[in-house]
């Protein structure tokens, strides 16, 4: 049904960044089709996170695009030059990706409601007791149905990491990035969160998710990316990357993950 | 476990006893000989007997009749002149020199953390410019003493006659003459706001510090604006970080707005120095002086207790558990009042 287009959803073309000296992005290329979830594996300090920031514009590349939807991110075309977008207009294209990440980041100080409301009532207008109610739909969705009261920190980091992506569908992102959702949680609430992701992979969202979560690549990625020094070095469906890596790099950081 | 004699009898038991039985190593003879040793049901039945501490009751002891004399000679001296105190402490004078201590405090915090925020802003700014020049008037401001400060602003016709508006280095608009311009008043409202606005300034700027940088990115994945950004989520958490210094120096302040009184600004303390010019009531009318301070002081640190438990919403994890009280407070901090449940925290 998804996926038939021609023109894929994310288009990332030459994409390079460094920190200082360091080259943490050294010339990406990647397509990301509407309604499929990546999974970017790969070493601490390989450039996932990095990757993954400079779709939303959270971090500046050096060189090459981010295209979502034919629309460049953070720069505008004209003539020979990308002008950097104001940052409003870098504002209005990241309401339409939705972030979650490693530490949840939710708002300390409002109540679960109204992280989630916060958002589509400033940024889209939406009243907001229609934004309650759409809040209690996902979090219900997400398993937390009647915790809209809650404090984040009365939350177990599994039950944060849901509220996170529930506010994250809040904004109807046309793309979900995760950065590492579940590396700050205890081992047993890690299923709990990947069954939410799990779930929202079947209803045909698309998908960038950091994760070293082999099993959940097997299972819900329709293509797994393998990085290594801030390059590409292994793509393709989760059968052949996993399973026969031609790549030694990969083939030892599998063996040790796995 | 070895009964009350197996341990001692087993050492002493081979033959030759010691003739004079000499204590182990020498050392704390006890009541009983060793090889007595109590039963586990004696030990059972023993009174526990705490630590007898008379250093403690002692020291209680000595600063309570300290205490105490010190009230009594408060109450029974007399010249302390109380009448005199209550004489005064409703006076015109006195009620208008309260008055403008207040809207003066008011107007130097409220201009001065208007300001401030500003001076942070500038020094959290990527701009370099702004930067260095918001260390450099932070720097200045707190290097010179507010009464010197003061005098400064007070004399500034000495060093600029004439103020004018116009283009800089070119053609002027308007001018006033500075001596005209600059009377006690706005000496002191210029002088103060500038203190206000280089301390609260860095008070802001830490308060901003200590908000998780992940919580701006996570605002702005939201597609939040800069601003919105700023109101509704880093100032917020930045509060509590705030709040304690700032009710600090909205304290210190009223109070060091009495320093105008050296330039002749009729604050609470000029106005009551004006008064025991003429009668030399001295002692009198500096402790309505100071009552007036405490009680203001007093109600201030109350506000602030407030303010920041207002703030300190969704830091606690209990859940439901209801803010602890003002009295309850009190209490633990000054135990004397009353048996205190907890630790002393706030005010």
């Amino acid at each position: 049904m998804t996926g038939t287009d021609e023109r894929p959803l994310v288009r990332i073309r030459g994409l390079r960044k460094a920190f200082g000296t360091h080259l943490v992005l050294d010339g990406i290329d990647l397509d990301v089709r509407e309604g499929e979830v990546t999974v970017l594996l790969g070493p601490s300090g390989s450039g996932k996170s990095t990757l993954l920031r400079c779709v939303n514009h959270l971090e500046k590349p050096d060189a090459g695009f981010v295209e979502i939807g034919g629309e460049l991110v953070g720069y505008r075309h004209d003539g020979d030059r990308l002008h950097e977008l104001r940052t409003r207009a870098i504002t209005r294209q990241r309401a339409h990706v939705g972030m979650v990440f490693q530490q949840f980041n939710l708002f300390p100080h409002l109540s679960v409601l109204d992280n989630i409301t916060e958002a589509p009532a400033a940024v889209r207008g939406v009243p907001r007791r229609q934004a309650a109610e759409r809040a209690r739909e996902l979090l219900a969705r997400v398993g937390l149905a009647g915790r809209e009261d809650s404090y984040p920190r009365q939350l177990s980091g599994g039950q944060q990491q849901r509220v996170a992506i529930a506010r994250a569908l809040a904004m109807e992102p046309r793309l979900l990035l995760f950065d590492e959702p579940t590396s700050a949680l205890d081992p047993e609430l890690v299923g709990e969160v990947l069954a939410v992701m799990q779930d929202l992979a079947l209803s045909g969202m698309t998908m960038i998710v950091v994760t070293h979560e082999i099993g959940f690549a097997r299972k819900v990625a329709d293509t797994v990316v393998f990085l290594d020094g801030g390059k590409i070095i292994e793509s393709g469906a989760p059968a052949d990357v996993l399973a026969a890596p031609r790549h030694e790099r990969a083939r030892s950081f599998l063996s040790a993950v796995l | 476990m070895p009964q009350h004699d197996s341990p001692a009898a087993a050492t002493a038991a081979p033959g030759h006893p010691p003739p004079a039985r000499p204590e182990p190593d020498g050392s704390a003879p006890g009541p009983r000989p060793l090889d007595i040793r109590a039963t586990d049901q004696e030990l059972l039945a023993a009174r526990l007997v705490p630590l007898r501490r008379p250093g403690q009751w002692i020291s209680a002891a000595v600063l309570l009749v300290l205490f105490a004399m010190l009230v009594h000679t408060v109450v029974t001296n007399p010249r302390f002149q109380w009448h005199v105190v209550g004489h005064y402490f409703l006076r015109a004078s006195i009620l208008h020199g309260l008055e403008l201590t207040l809207w003066l405090t008011g107007a130097v915090m409220a201009s001065g953390y208007l300001l401030g925020i500003g001076v942070a802003a500038m020094r959290l700014s990527r701009n370099p410019v702004l930067r260095s020049l918001s260390f450099g008037y932070v720097w200045l401001v707190r290097s010179v003493p507010p009464l010197v400060q003061l005098l400064f602003w007070y004399e500034l016709a000495s060093l600029y006659p004439r103020l004018s508006v116009g283009v800089p280095f070119g053609p002027e608009f308007a001018g006033v003459r500075t001596a005209h311009l600059f009377s006690g008043i706005l000496a002191a409202y210029v002088g103060l706001t500038l203190d206000v606005a280089a301390l609260s300034a860095e008070i802001v700027r830490g308060g901003i510090l200590s908000v998780d940088p992940g919580q701006r990115e996570a605002a702005r994945a939201l597609g939040l604006s800069e601003g919105r950004i700023f109101r509704r989520i880093v100032l917020p958490q930045a509060m509590p970080a705030i709040i304690p210094s700032s009710g600090n120096l909205l304290i210190g302040m009223l109070k060091a707005t009495s320093i105008v009184s050296v330039i002749a600004v009729q604050d609470l303390l000029y106005s009551s120095q004006l008064i025991y010019n003429q009668n030399f009531l001295i002692m009198p009318l500096l402790l309505v002086a100071t009552l007036w301070y405490v009680i203001l002081t007093t109600l201030l640190s109350i506000g602030q207790f407030y303010v920041e438990r207002f703030y300190a919403r969704g830091s606690d994890r209990g859940a439901g558990k209801p803010p602890r009280g003002f009295w309850q407070v009190t209490r633990s901090n000054i135990p004397l009042f009353g048996p205190a449940r907890s630790a002393a925290v706030g005010l």
